[in-house]
């Protein structure tokens, strides 16, 4: 017998005539769309050490400007599809990944521009699934700078709500702040392998 | 490094122990190093807090919890349903699945995946899956170089040391010794570390990234663990905080995954159980800094599933034991027990310390070295693991019942069987009691022999007088 078909019959024999049970679901699910996901959302990145921006669409392009300026970030990898209107005019070099970037390229970017996927308000997290304006994953992994700009209508309430927007055939990374780890006499310092800056812009509809 | 592998078909590392000193004369030496004490009391207390605090947060994580068992208990009990369907889809998505019976087999397999690479170099993302086999240990013995990338890992391997907590092996370390080991040994395994290098836990970290940067860049083969597989989908899911874990699973050619069979969740929906409870009951976090989820080969990588049972499917035959396969490996029980607070986690002797070590490493490796037999003893049976396990694991029940299997010491047979002796007729309690009572100014403090075992750390109640049931017949309920 192989491997597998000894596992499997170990499995059968160990859990025959043993009951199912029923799943209860009875913690929070999906919810509506509320007031004050944004604010949430702005609050718990904070938290992580993350700097967090609110602006209206017409001010997206001036913001990542002036972000850019206070980094020094001159080279800049921008991934296809990332909304033309948002990046600004003049002073930095934009990178695409076509050809595919090598990681030592990548390695030598001042930082990356994204879009996202999703955004958990709750827990403070950005979903980025490789889609348009995110390219491949390791984009967001090797600059040190990841400038992360969130659509108010892709923010959700809580991690229920994400799982089912996400889909799981695309590559997923989710991210809360910048990289950081706790090894050290169990408290969280920031900056260790991703990027050690991590900027999140949240972009509002126009007032009217 | 040498390790010794114990019993079939469960092999768990015993991290350089014998095996032949049981629980108690390990923890005795641990709890003699103060600094030791010091560094788990800093560290255990500050997670506590942490977790408390976040999971107090959620309304409803008595729900959560629940559905967290019952979803783990569902899997269980179709596990090889599930398991089919996962190589199916993992198949389908472009990945290779491999079946492990024991450590022996999963080794190698990955040895054989390495080489057919040509690479003599791997990072590996921090898994206890390959911890628990000896995984690093087989591809030295090929002539294969594993770099560990997780910080503590890398402090563990920098130190030639064993790893003491499931989620931070380098627990034991504070900041000032962990600067002494980078100074030291970093230049042994590549990048030195930078000068003056201070102890502030920022200076650490930067070092590290300076470290493994390279490795990272150049290296091309990978292998990880996982946090949970999704059979509906199959996905992978890995949960870090650093970024090494996502470096190691994006940049490399090709990645290896071993894993677990308990690890699985039958749908994708499940994850929004689980991507709740494990952060907050880990790190105590509302969510870890990364999460990575990927499904077969992706981004033009080449992709291996190593599926692990040794010792996994008989603990699924235990009914009371099973439970233990529910866990998520957070290490809140760790984090909460009284005992692993002091002994810290070396004297365990497996990978797998603390409550869910001391139910989980026995039923994995069997009963017969005497500290696995010790193991279940390693708990003063407070309950606090118990009530801090995000799917419910009753770990002081499974102690008990460990306990009662395995086979007790001579002394306390006798003593046992003679109590039952007593206790089983009502005139031989009374006589015996009359006898206590008459000779206990004789009695000593501490028992002769092997007896004194038992008064080393208990003392002996005083014997009355005259027994209830006397009292109660000479003065007729106290009224005369």
């Amino acid at each position: 017998m192989s491997a597998r078909d000894v596992i499997l019959a170990r499995v059968r024999a160990a859990v025959e005539g043993v009951p199912d049970v029923e799943i209860p679901r009875s913690y929070r699910g999906a919810a509506p769309a509320s007031e004050g996901l944004v604010d949430l959302l702005a609050e718990r990145v904070r938290h992580y050490k993350a700097a967090v921006h609110v602006v209206e669409e017409a001010g997206v392009a001036e913001l990542v400007a002036a972000s850019l300026a206070e980094r020094r970030a001159r080279r800049l990898v921008v991934p296809e599809g990332f909304p033309e209107p948002w990046l600004p005019a003049q002073g930095f070099e934009r990178i695409g990944d076509e050809p595919r970037l090598s990681a030592s390229d990548l390695d030598t970017a001042d930082g990356i521009l994204t879009t996202c996927a999703v955004a958990i308000a709750e827990t403070g997290t950005i979903v980025l699934d490789a889609g348009a304006g995110q390219g491949r994953r390791a984009l967001t992994l090797l600059p040190d700078f990841h400038l992360c700009v969130v659509r108010q209508d892709q923010i959700v309430a809580n991690v229920p709500d994400a799982v089912a927007r996400l889909d799981p055939a695309r590559p997923l990374t989710w991210i809360s702040g910048p990289s950081a780890t706790s090894d050290i006499e169990l408290n969280r310092v920031e900056g260790v392998h991703g990027p050690r800056i991590l900027e999140v812009v949240i972009v509002t509809p126009a007032a009217t | 490094m040498s390790r010794t592998f114990l019993g079939m078909p469960g092999t768990v590392s015993m991290m350089g122990y014998s095996g032949k000193e049981g629980f108690p004369e390990n923890a005795a030496k641990a709890v003699r190093n103060s600094q030791l004490r010091f560094n788990l009391r800093k560290a255990t207390g500050t997670i506590r807090g942490r977790r408390a605090s976040v999971v107090g947060e959620l309304p409803d994580w008595p729900d959560l919890r629940q559905a967290g068992k019952a979803i783990k208990d569902h899997t269980l009990r179709n596990l090889d349903t599930y398991l089919v369907q996962l190589e199916e889809a993992v198949t389908k998505a472009g990945g290779h699945v491999h079946w492990a019976r024991d450590a022996a087999e999963a080794n190698r397999i990955v040895t054989d995946l390495v080489k057919a690479t040509g690479e003599t170099q791997v990072v590996k993302v921090k898994s206890m899956a390959t911890q628990e086999i000896g995984l690093n240990e087989a591809l030295h013995d090929e002539g294969i170089t594993a770099y560990e990338t997780d910080l503590a890992e890398l402090i563990v391997q920098l130190g030639d040391d064993w790893p003491s907590h499931i989620l931070v092996p380098a627990i034991h370390r504070n900041r000032s010794e962990i600067r002494e080991i980078f100074v030291r040994h970093m230049s042994e395994w590549g990048r030195p570390a930078p000068e003056k290098l201070t102890d502030d836990p920022a200076a650490l970290a930067e070092a590290a990234r300076l470290h493994l940067r390279e490795r990272f860049l150049a290296t091309k083969v990978a292998i990880s663990g996982a946090n949970f597989m999704v059979a509906e989908t199959g996905t992978l899911v890995v949960l870090e905080s650093e970024g090494n874990g996502r470096m190691c699973l994006t940049l490399p050619e090709t990645l290896i995954s071993v894993v677990g069979i308990e690890k699985l969740l039958p749908t994708w929906r499940d994850l929004e159980v689980f991507l709740q409870l494990l952060p907050r009951s880990s790190t105590g976090e509302r969510m870890n800094p990364y999460t990575s989820m990927w499904t077969g080969a992706t981004e033009g990588q080449e992709f291996h599933l190593v599926l692990l049972d040794n010792g996994r499917t008989r603990v699924l035959a235990d009914d009371l034991g099973r439970q233990a396969l529910r866990c998520i490996r957070c290490s809140a029980c760790l984090n909460v027990c009284p005992v692993y607070e002091r002994s810290g986690g070396h004297a365990y002797g497996s990978v797998y310390p603390g409550p869910i070590g001391a139910i989980l490493t026995p039923q994995l490796r069997g009963m017969e070295s005497e500290l696995d037999r010790s193991l279940p003893y390693a708990s003063s049976l407070c309950g606090a693991c118990y009530e801090v396990c995000p799917v419910a694991i009753d770990i002081p029940s499974v102690l008990v019942e460990l306990r009662g299997r395995s086979r007790h010491p001579v002394a306390e047979r006798a003593g046992m069987a003679a109590a039952g002796w007593v206790l089983n007729r009502s005139g031989r309690l009374a006589r015996a009691q009359r006898m206590g009572g008459r000779m206990r100014r004789l009695v000593p403090k501490r028992l002769p022999g092997p007896l004194g075992g038992w008064t080393d750390t208990r003392d002996l109640p005083d014997i009355p007088k005259e027994s209830f049931r006397d009292w109660w017949n000479r003065t007729d309920g106290g009224s005369r």
